[in-house]
């Protein structure tokens, strides 16, 4: 199969997805011969959707990731996004020479906003994560919680209509990370950005998406999907989020297992 | 439900539900945060200042006494105050700062001319796979070369003037600072180059915006280690090459002594070299170098 990446623009009319992937196969060579990461996998996200990739280790939910940000090319199938996506990280990755502040003109410096706009549309980005004073800041200077909304900010500075999040809440601690999925919700929401979001985490997962993708682990195959029409906003502890987890989580179990088994 | 009553309750929190999330912010960050808080003069005189000089005055003291006590005949060790009468005839006569600054100028001047070639240098070995494999090793192995190793070849080819000095310096000094840019630029975090690449930096963005400033405590320690070899280097080349033309610089002055059997002018001499040295490393290298690191938050109060 023909191996392309197609990147459409955003002023093109017959885009009606944020991200397209089409039957994508990817595969490394490893110690044992050429390894099938990710087989056969098709996906839409929907303009202004919010997608949960959920699976275990070794699902390829970063390979995949990786790919729809093009820092990757698929081994076969074809992924097609929205203009170039903005992707965060499980660590923050801001850059600790500069400020909170510059770290957000920078990514607006490389998308070619005019110097006059950039300090001000880092300041409006800072007030969206409400880090209104962190503009000065030097990044050790921060708490985790708020590195990782300046990464969010740095990521929306690139004006994209697809949010790639590798994990980005793994790193933190269990009230921050509670208190960050909120944020994002509320921001999401007022963005209407379109959202893909990997995570081992099912209970983040149901409290985040509005579909959750299950993926199989070795080599990486969707195994099933949950639309999750739970209104917003969901807490955690609420008893739907609970449920649809635990059924989440019975099935992730029996795709963990099959492995065990040879 | 209990289910259905805490959705309930949130559809109803609306709008201050998110004042809520706000405060709950606020509080969180003003918890987290880490206070970095600069030192006070007075600690910093008793603990960066007052360690160096008791030092300074323990070996005066030491070298007092060797004198007094006349372990060595006089001509072979000058006492502190001999010395000091050799700092203040040459400042009277005006030709301490002459010797200073011959040398100083042209150590500064080839070191300039070291990072103008060692940086595009250093930054293709580190990013072009070719010139790594091509260059890399030969570059690292003339760190290990003693530049006084070139002078001999120098001489030979340029003459006994100014520009044999600079490519003695240079050949000194680019080596170190590409190494150390090499260096630099090898322990830049993965994750800062996808991030980068992310933002859309590629080619000569990526190169300025990103793999420099990552790079820059690794490249500063090889500038500091540059500035080393540029002034070993080049007293070596003013000890070996005397000429009338070039003027006296502090090598010069230290040859000279050695000629007049001058102890005193040679403790000068090398009193003047190890002085330079030490000024130009806390004049301009260690600020830059805690400039640095103090705002990556690298530098840990000790």
């Amino acid at each position: 199969m023909a191996t392309t990446l197609a990147q459409a623009t955003a002023t093109d009319a017959s885009v009606e997805y944020a991200a397209r992937i089409d039957h994508v196969s990817k595969s490394f060579a490893g110690p044992a011969g050429r390894q099938l990461v990710l087989d056969d996998i098709s996906l839409d996200v929907a303009p202004g959707e919010f997608v949960t990739l959920l699976g275990a280790s070794g699902c390829g939910k970063s390979t995949l990731l990786n790919l729809v940000a093009g820092l990757d090319l698929p081994s076969a199938g074809s992924i097609g996004t929205d203009g170039r996506p903005a992707l965060m990280f499980q660590e923050h990755a801001l850059f600790p020479w500069l400020t909170a502040g510059k770290n957000i003109e920078l990514a607006l410096k490389l998308r070619g906003v005019a110097k006059a706009e950039r300090r001000s549309r880092a300041e409006e980005l800072l007030e969206l994560v409400r880090l209104k004073g962190a503009y000065g800041k030097r990044v050790h200077e921060l708490s985790g919680g708020m590195r990782q909304r300046v990464a969010l900010a740095r990521a929306l500075a690139q004006d994209s209509r697809l949010l790639l999040m590798d994990e980005p809440f793994a790193a933190l601690d269990a009230i921050t990370r509670d208190v960050l999925h909120d944020e994002l919700t509320r921001i999401w929401r007022e963005t209407g950005l379109s959202v893909l979001f990997v995570t081992h985490n099912v209970r983040e997962a149901v409290k985040l998406a509005q579909r959750v993708v299950l993926l199989s682990s070795r080599p990486g195959r969707i195994a099933r999907e949950w639309t999750v029409d739970i209104p917003q906003p969901r807490r955690l502890e609420d008893t739907a989020v609970a449920e649809l987890s635990t059924e989440i989580t019975e099935e992730l179990r029996g795709e963990i297992r099959r492995h065990g088994r040879h | 439900m209990a289910g259905t009553d805490i959705n309930v309750d949130n559809k109803d929190a609306g709008k201050d539900g998110d004042g809520d999330l706000a405060g709950l912010e606020a509080g969180l960050d003003a918890l987290d945060s880490v206070q970095v808080g600069r030192t006070s003069l007075r600690e910093t005189l008793v603990r960066k200042v007052l360690p160096p000089v008791t030092a300074v005055a323990l070996v005066l003291v030491v070298w007092q006494l060797l004198v007094w006590a006349e372990v060595v005949p006089e001509y072979k060790l000058p006492s502190p105050g001999d010395v000091w009468g050799e700092v203040r005839e040459s400042w009277l006569q005006g030709t301490l700062l002459d010797y200073i600054w011959t040398s100083v100028s042209r150590g500064l001047l080839g070191f300039l001319l070291a990072l103008a070639i060692g940086t595009p240098l250093g930054l293709l070995v580190a990013r072009v796979r070719f010139v790594r494999a091509a260059i890399g090793p030969i570059l690292s192995g003339l760190q290990s070369l003693p530049s006084v190793a070139w002078v001999p070849p120098a001489v030979l080819w340029l003459g006994l003037n100014n520009s044999m000095m600079y490519a003695v310096i240079l050949l000194g000094a680019v080596p170190s600072i590409a190494n150390g840019l090499v260096a630099g630029i090898d322990q830049i975090p993965p994750l800062f180059l996808r991030a980068g690449r992310t933002l859309g930096a590629t080619g000569l963005r990526e190169a300025r915006h990103v793999v420099m400033p990552a790079a820059l405590p690794g490249y500063l320690a090889g500038l500091k280690q540059g500035w080393a070899f540029s002034w070993r280097s080049l007293m070596a080349a003013e000890i070996i090459a005397s000429s009338p033309d070039l003027g006296v610089g502090l090598g010069q002055l230290l040859e000279n002594g050695r000629n007049n059997s001058s102890m005193s002018q040679v403790f000068l001499a090398i009193f003047l070299i190890l002085l330079v040295g030490i000024a130009i490393d806390l004049l301009i290298f260690s600020p830059l170098e805690r400039r640095v690191l103090r705002g990556r938050g690298l530098l840990v109060a000790r």
